[in-house]
């Protein structure tokens, strides 16, 4: 009579129902003790919160804030500041672990292995430790604003932070920006028509060397075009701090050197594999069809390098976007500090921030695999 | 008949052997590496020498006051006098024999599972093993006085949440990754969902979570400690990546395998864990080994949600204000220790991988 019972596909149907009326049934058990305890502890609900006044200072904002402003403005800082150090940590820990990584397959014996020490220590200490540790006791060991390090009376490092010259918004400014971007998308469209032409007759086009004279020449003239004047404003003591110039505060210093020397770490093990996974025939043969060092490097041992680096990078990048919310232990303006921080403990609707929070984390890594997946797709050996 | 002499092999060109014949080939070949290898030994020379000064020469190892650190080293005073602190938290002085009883419990049945044979044995030995180890570190039992949990704290709490955090999300993890390899889309797609979400968002948040929404979730009157909760939240969020690296260890059986078992007439159980999940975890083990790793130092970040870890005893201790401005030796103490486990467990982990490489060739 239950003979059906051991058809697989009823099976799969009868356990399939089972787990969804497990799960619903937890979600409606969760949601209404949730919405119990909310009216017992009268909280209030809804997004209505973000447009009160936060009332609370913050010291490092890339877009214009007083205390006045509303929540909405605060979780817009909260973004941009981990957006900002997530970028920064991302470009130095990539040339970090690049360099590191290339070291480690070194034939200097000595800079071999002091690439794998480097390694071996900084990967196995806990970021957060690293962080504190930069935090409270290498940059409070710093001199006070009166007695600044100083490079030239122009930039100064002291316990308070990195002041460096700001240029002005000016159209100097501008056109080397502008330049830069205008070299890059040159380039591209240049790269493509090099390895046209090099598939097309065997001639190479030196891209490489092209490229670095452009970044050379171009933001120069640029910088002619627009007026030659930068103005700067330099930073300068003023009373018991400084004023004028662009200023790192340590807390963002901090933050992103820990995340860079850590993540490093990874993105040279990554490097180190990629290259050492590359076949020894396949230099050999690169060799024996006359290759010179170079072209064999290029053509033959970064492509298939690149292809096995890339994934474990890009999982570094999304680590490094996750760790930048370790702000909140030393108190950078990021995301997790003032959002899910200081605005819940003012205004207490934890499920609100909490969800808000971790929807923005959601699509920043969703948006990172997607690129990923779209680059292994790419990359992906094209066989016949 | 023409006699011949064997001729002494003649001896390797002088500059072709010997030390200095190593010297020139791998640190003085080319222009470029003598540049890097004097500034490798730059870097070494400065920071060798003056850590070991501060560390070892100039430091102060005797005395029990802060007065006693007189020189211009380290202050190791502050670490030996705050050494229970460090290692315990606050646990009772006249209880700690509890503790340090299951370290050697633990070592004693590491050292048993060299000895034991049968799979089944073992688990219900390592099983029996935490249940002792619940009762002789929380008490409450057996004439044990109880320790409440805010009285534990360094390394122990630290060890405590990632003993606890790998042997509950490991079960976890073992079933997310069945059901997001399984043929049943509702499951699979459960399954995706909870992997792909707790894996987009960082660890804290989760804390956050299991600390500030996770009362609101139960009725009144069920309460959890501030410990459970973070025990939560790290479980849930390790069996994520758990569940990612057995479906890893899962894709990289041969397909054949699979196939022989379903045509021996398995069940989908018997196959799972008697054919599959043996040689999954295999494969996966020296990424598992990773894993804890991180999870190792991923407990650091209880001290956001306010337990006391190791590393928060860091800042507890240089608070007290007999001992302000020790940072430096505290983290530097508590740098040694994490590496120390962490080193360790990577170093098991590469001997595992070539053990295991080998079988596989």
């Amino acid at each position: 009579m239950l003979a059906f019972l051991r058809d697989r596909k009823v099976r799969g149907y009868i356990f399939q129902f089972l787990s969804i009326v497990i799960v619903v049934a937890f979600l409606w058990y969760i949601g209404v003790n949730t919405a119990h305890n909310i009216q017992q502890r009268g909280i209030r609900t809804g997004f209505g919160f973000l447009s009160g006044t936060a009332g609370f200072a913050i010291n490092d904002t890339p877009i214009s804030y007083n205390e006045g402003d509303t929540y909405a403005r605060v979780f817009l800082i909260g973004i941009l500041n981990t957006l900002i150090v997530s970028f920064v940590s991302i470009v130095l820990a990539t040339i970090l672990g690049l360099i590191i990584g290339v070291l480690r397959l070194s034939k200097n014996w000595l800079v071999k292995k002091l690439a794998a020490a480097y390694v071996d220590i900084f990967r196995n200490i806990p970021i957060l430790l690293q962080i504190l540790f930069w935090y409270n006791v290498v940059l409070r060991s710093l001199p006070d604003p009166r007695g600044s390090i100083d490079f030239f009376g122009k930039i100064f490092i002291n316990n308070r932070g990195f002041y460096i010259p700001r240029a002005a918004y000016n159209s100097t400014t501008f056109s080397v920006i502008i330049s830069f971007f205008l070299v890059i998308v040159f380039l591209v469209f240049l790269n493509k028509w090099a390895k046209k032409r090099q598939e097309l007759t065997g001639q190479e086009f030196p891209v490489l060397l092209t490229g670095i004279a452009l970044f050379i020449v171009v933001p120069i003239i640029a910088f002619f075009i627009g007026g030659a004047n930068f103005d700067f404003s330099y930073p300068h003591l003023n009373g018991f701090n400084f004023t004028g110039g662009k200023v790192f505060y340590p807390e963002f210093l901090a933050l992103a050197f820990a995340i860079t020397v850590y993540t490093a770490t990874f993105i040279a093990e990554a490097v180190r594999s990629g290259i050492e996974a590359v076949d020894k025939g396949q230099k050999e043969a690169a060799a024996s069809i006359g290759l010179t060092g170079y072209q064999s490097l290029k053509l033959v041992v970064l492509p298939q390098a690149v292809r096995i680096a890339i994934p474990p990078t890009i999982n570094q990048y999304l680590n490094i976007v996750k760790n930048s919310s370790l702000a909140t232990a030393i108190g950078y303006p990021g995301l997790v500090t003032i959002f899910a921080g200081t605005t819940l403990n003012q205004v207490g609707q934890a499920i609100e921030i909490i969800s808000m929070t971790m929807a923005v984390f959601l699509t920043i890594s969703l948006t990172i695999s997607l690129v990923l997946n779209w680059l292994n797709h790419k990359m992906k050996i094209k066989e016949r | 008949m023409a006699v011949y002499n064997k001729i002494e092999s003649r001896k390797a060109p002088s500059n072709s052997i010997g030390f200095f014949h190593w010297i020139r080939e791998n640190l003085f070949s080319s222009p470029l590496n003598s540049a890097l290898t004097i500034l490798g030994i730059a870097i070494l020379v400065l920071i060798i020498p003056p850590f070991i000064k501060w560390a070892i020469v100039d430091a102060n190892f005797k005395g029990t006051t802060r007065a006693a650190c007189t020189g211009d080293g380290a202050c190791w005073v502050f670490v030996k006098m705050k050494l229970d602190m460090f290692l315990y938290g606050f646990y009772p002085e006249a209880e700690k024999w509890r503790v340090n009883l299951t370290y050697g419990l633990f070592f004693v049945v590491i050292a048993s599972f060299r000895y034991l044979k049968g799979s089944m044995l073992k688990l219900s030995i390592a099983a029996l093993y935490f249940i002792v180890a619940f009762f002789l570190i929380h008490g409450g039992f057996f004439g044990l006085t109880n320790i409440p949990t805010n009285k534990w704290g360094g390394l122990m709490l630290t060890i405590v949440i990632s003993a606890v955090g790998i042997v509950c999300s490991f079960p976890i993890g073992i079933i997310f990754a069945f059901g997001r390899t399984s043929e049943l889309p509702i499951i699979k797609s459960i399954s995706v969902t909870y992997i792909e979400f707790i894996r987009g968002v960082p660890l804290i948040t989760i804390l956050f979570m299991s600390a500030v929404i996770l009362p609101l979730f139960f009725p009144e009157g069920v309460n959890f400690n501030k410990l459970l909760r973070a025990l939560i939240g790290i479980t849930l969020f390790e069996a994520a990546y758990i569940a990612e690296i057995i479906r890893g260890g899962m894709q990289a059986i041969p397909k054949g395998q699979y196939e022989a078992a379903d045509a021996i007439g398995l069940s989908y159980w018997q196959k799972m864990l008697l054919v599959i999940l043996p040689q999954a975890l295999k494969v996966a083990i020296p990424n598992l080994v990773g894993t804890f790793i991180a999870l190792f130092q991923d407990t650091t970040l209880v001290l956001i949600i306010g337990l006391f870890d190791l590393l928060a005893m860091v800042q507890l201790t240089t608070s007290d204000s007999h001992w302000i401005g020790y940072e430096t030796e505290g983290y530097v103490f508590v740098t040694i220790i994490f590496w120390v486990f962490c080193y360790a467990m990577s170093i098991y982990s590469k001997t595992l991988e070539k053990r295991f490489n080998t079988n596989l060739k």
